[in-house]
């Protein structure tokens, strides 16, 4: 089963944390980014698939263009601890949900 | 993807939201609030009481994962109207937080499925925020100080 990404494994990664600092100051396209590192260019795409999937990051369609910036709210909110509260709390609801999906009255 | 469960906790404010929608009938998501033994499944506790009536109580008690230690939750239950409503404090011992209340909404959506509004008051903004600190594990709480570094320099 492919589990949602998560974001603290996201930003464990020092490549997608220098990411993250990067496009802090301004919006850049992919090749604006994978320029600032010595690393494949498919490998930075996959760093900014990931970040996008965890709504780290935001692409925006500029002309032909793709600009990827940093989604300031979500990181916000991170950073305010909420998300692993919020996943303790998904986790517990996950499987409350599948015992009683499974459950059988007893007679 | 739309996450199922939502926490919505403003700045500066002693309480907090968490809704969640369950592909259930709401009265099998009240019964998992209900049965002892299906509360220890899926808050992963051990259920010492649990009076399920107005002025009943509930006493929760959790290992940590290595079952060194272990710690007590508990509280009266203030409202208990099934399927639809329980009011009840919480309380965690020998913690330095006070005791929060806790209003749980159960919502019948459709025959297949509910949703469950958690509506958390805590004395003050700051237990709040300690409570929400409280739920990190030691690599999360790393990475989100490396976190903290980025929007720091957002600022």
């Amino acid at each position: 089963m492919n589990l949602r990404r998560d974001v603290f494994q996201a930003i464990a990664d020092p490549t997608r944390r220098a990411i993250l600092l990067l496009v802090a100051s301004q919006a850049m396209t992919a090749g604006a980014i994978a320029a600032n590192f010595d690393t494949a260019r498919p490998t930075v795409s996959k760093h900014l698939q990931i970040l996008t999937e965890c709504e780290l990051l935001e692409q925006e369609q500029n002309g032909r263009e793709i600009y990827y910036h940093l989604n300031a709210n979500k990181m916000k909110e991170i950073a305010e601890f909420i998300e692993p509260f919020r996943k303790l709390w998904d986790d517990r609801f996950n499987k409350l949900e599948e015992i009683m999906k499974n459950y059988k009255p007893k007679k | 993807m739309e996450l199922k469960t939502k926490v919505n906790a403003e700045d500066g404010k002693q309480e907090l939201l968490i809704t969640r929608e369950f592909e259930l009938p709401v009265e099998l998501l009240f019964k998992a609030y209900e049965d002892p033994e299906i509360v220890e499944q899926w808050m992963n506790t051990k259920v010492l009481k649990l009076e399920n009536k107005k002025y009943g109580a509930w006493i929760f008690e959790t290992s940590d994962p290595k079952g060194t230690f272990t710690f007590q939750m508990s509280g009266v239950f203030h409202e208990f109207i099934p399927n639809k409503k329980i009011t009840r404090t919480f309380q965690m011992d020998n913690s330095p937080w006070d005791a929060q209340i806790e209003y749980m909404e159960f919502e019948s959506l459709t025959a297949d499925t509910s949703k469950l509004t958690m509506h958390i008051v805590y004395r003050s903004v700051d237990d709040r925020d300690g409570m929400l600190k409280r739920g990190m594990g030691k690599g999360m709480s790393m990475a989100h100080d490396r976190l903290q570094e980025i929007v720091e320099k957002l600022k």
